[in-house]
């Protein structure tokens, strides 16, 4: 049976000198079977029927892997602003690397504040709550919606109470310093 | 809504063609809205343009909705499960004119590529720039292609005479809308399980994706499909719509335990992960995966799959993970001679049968369907799938309702 060759690439050795060359291969022993129709594969070439090539109008980011651009592109969002920048440098590295992905997912959160600048800038301000569906929690999770802002609101108030309070000694020492003759009473003149 | 300086991308181009049209927004992690954008325009001589009729959310745009996916840029529109109507087809299209009522598989493939001719249509050459290790998926990021997707008014369809497939008059379109990736995908997971028949099944996970392997499992001749989640009201559906043995991983204490003594103490023959990334269940792989992503979302369905099949048993992962790694007991792997198998579903490869199974009762897609709602409320629709609310199985975004 004649199968084309399925490589371009220089091949370093013949195989028809390898002694037993291919006695053992087993076509059954095809794990890939049936999700992939080994039938049709045709080698590894990059020469089959190409689509037409899309000149897309917008930067497109391509992955270092490929060695051309693919003939069809998305053109949505393309890089832009500091998060633009950020994606643009984690392209220097290749997918197997993971600076690539941490860096994309970085420029992800930056691009979430310039989303906001970019709202801001057009002059709306984002309904966050609306955009987090706090809606369907309020019919359907109405118990966890109210705990949750509970204990934000708790969170607030005891983080306010515990700043005042702090600013009230503060304000205290800072008193206790100022004024030397109380500081010898209370011994905290010290204190910053 | 809104007013017009709502511009997204393009705004130049999209000038000249005049139109606006309605799309669901990304903002950021937990935040979408539904914005005005320019209608999408043919940009390639096999393009199409649809206008959508059904939208569903999907298990794996939570991955994009908790900011799990490298590449998610705010302004993105997500969808890659929808039906609709072809408006306008570029020149070299001969299959589809406009008028016809298509299904769009959720995989962009040329169908000329090395891997589209072996059928590996969800592993597309020529779709993805930004990645090779990714096919180009609808509304998936940047790294799935940067395309806008389907939960929208209007959506570009790339290689228009490849994926979409004309609905049979005898279908309904909920059931159409789910043969686009639910279905596939879960039926996919079975075929990948190698399934003989009287084998034990374990499934991970009863999103739609789960409660379709479970039900295909049986079309390859399973003798028993066990599945596990931590939500009853799906366990409870699933249980009849499998049918399947249920349980509630949280009610377990040791799963993989578990697992060996309803098998006899060998473990089952295949196991399934239908959950993927945004999984529950483990402290450690929260911490590493979730919340610091050192890890690509938390592994602990694949790590329970391959410690509780049998030695010499076949993994099957659907579950979507992302692209850095994963914790997952890979020695276990080497000891136990385990064979994974996995792949986003090749949608166009199964349409054929799956389409038969359809006609001939043997699967019932639209019965997973629980909500649908009207596009304008896209992020109520998020929130609520995403937190599981309201016996949410599966919710259907419908454009151009009132
Ligand atoms: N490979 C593909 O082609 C493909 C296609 C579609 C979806 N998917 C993936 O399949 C997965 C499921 O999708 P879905 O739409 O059914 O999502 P879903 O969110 O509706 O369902 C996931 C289910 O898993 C459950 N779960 C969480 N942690 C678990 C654990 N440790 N063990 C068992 N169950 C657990 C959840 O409670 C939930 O019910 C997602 O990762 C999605 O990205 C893959
Ligand atoms: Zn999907
Ligand atoms: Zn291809």
């Amino acid at each position: 049976m004649e199968r084309p060759a399925k490589t371009l690439s220089p091949a370093l050795a013949d195989p028809a000198t390898i002694p037993g060359w291919g006695v053992d291969a087993d076509a059954r022993n095809d794990p890939t079977y049936p999700i992939r129709d080994q039938s049709h594969d045709h080698g590894l070439t990059r020469r089959w029927d190409r689509p037409p090539v899309q000149q897309p109008d917008v930067e497109i980011l391509q992955s270092i892997e490929h060695v051309r651009q693919p003939a069809v592109v998305g053109t949505s969002v393309p890089p832009r602003g500091v998060s633009g920048a950020l994606r643009r440098l984690a392209f220097r590295w290749s997918e197997s690397n993971w600076l690539h992905w941490l860096i994309l997912l970085g420029a992800d959160r930056v691009d979430v504040v310039e989303g906001v600048m970019e709202d801001l800038s057009r002059g709306t301000l984002p309904n966050v709550p609306a955009e987090m569906g706090l809606g369907a929690a309020w019919r359907h999770d109405r118990e966890r919606l109210v705990t949750r802002w509970a204990l934000a609101a708790g969170t607030v108030a005891v983080g306010a109470a515990i700043a005042a309070n702090v600013r009230r000694e503060r304000l205290a020492a800072r008193r206790t310093v100022l004024l030397p003759a109380r500081s010898h009473e209370e011994g905290s003149g010290t204190r910053i | 809504m809104k007013n017009s300086a709502l511009a997204g991308p393009a705004a130049t181009s999209a000038a000249s063609w005049g139109t606006r049209m309605l799309a669901m927004d990304y903002r950021g992690p937990y935040r979408v809205r539904l914005s005005e954008k320019p209608m999408p325009r043919l940009l390639h001589p096999r393009d199409a343009i649809v206008r959508v009729t059904r939208s569903c959310i999907c298990g794996s745009d939570l991955h994009l909705y908790h900011g799990m996916v490298p590449d998610t840029r705010v302004g993105s529109t997500f969808g890659h499960e929808f039906c609709g109507v072809v408006e306008e087809v570029g020149a070299e299209v001969q299959n589809l004119a406009p008028g016809d009522h298509v299904l769009v598989p959720f995989n962009i493939a040329c169908g000329h590529c090395h891997f589209c001719q072996q059928g590996l249509y969800g592993n597309c050459h020529e779709s993805n720039p930004q990645a090779t290790a990714v096919g180009g998926i609808f509304g998936y990021s940047h790294t799935a292609g940067g395309y806008d997707g389907g939960q929208a008014e209007y959506v570009r369809v790339p290689y228009a005479d490849v994926g979409p497939t004309k609905i049979p008059d005898w279908m309904d379109p909920d059931d159409a809308v789910l043969l686009t990736d639910v279905v596939p995908t879960g039926y996919q997971a079975a075929e990948m399980g190698g399934i003989q028949k009287g084998d034990t099944v374990v499934i991970f996970g009863t999103g739609p994706v789960g409660i379709m392997a479970a039900r295909a499992a049986w079309l390859f001749g399973a003798g028993r499909v066990i599945v596990l989640d931590m939500y009853d009201y799906r366990l409870d559906f699933v249980r009849t719509y499998g049918p399947a043995e249920v349980y509630n991983f949280k009610e377990l204490d040791d799963v993989v335990v578990f697992l060996k003594k309803t098998t006899d103490g060998l473990g089952a023959d295949v196991a399934i992960d239908a959950v993927g990334g945004d999984a529950s269940g483990n402290a450690w792989h929260w911490l590493f995966g979730t919340k610091l992503k050192l890890e690509a979302g938390s592994a602990i369905p694949l790590h329970w799959a391959i410690n509780a099949v049998k030695k010499g048993g076949i993994v099957s992962v659907v579950g979507v993970y992302g692209p850095t790694g994963n914790m997952v007991p890979i020695g276990n792997v080497v000891n136990k001679g385990i064979t994974i198998r996995a792949n986003q579903a090749s949608v166009k490869r199964l349409l054929p049968r799956l389409i038969e199974h359809v006609r001939a009762g043997r699967i019932d897609p639209k019965a997973l369907i629980t909500h649908r709602v009207p596009l304008s409320d896209v992020a109520d629709a998020y929130h609520l799938f995403a937190n599981k609310l309201d016996g949410c199985i599966k919710p259907v975004l419908v454009p151009h309702a009132g």
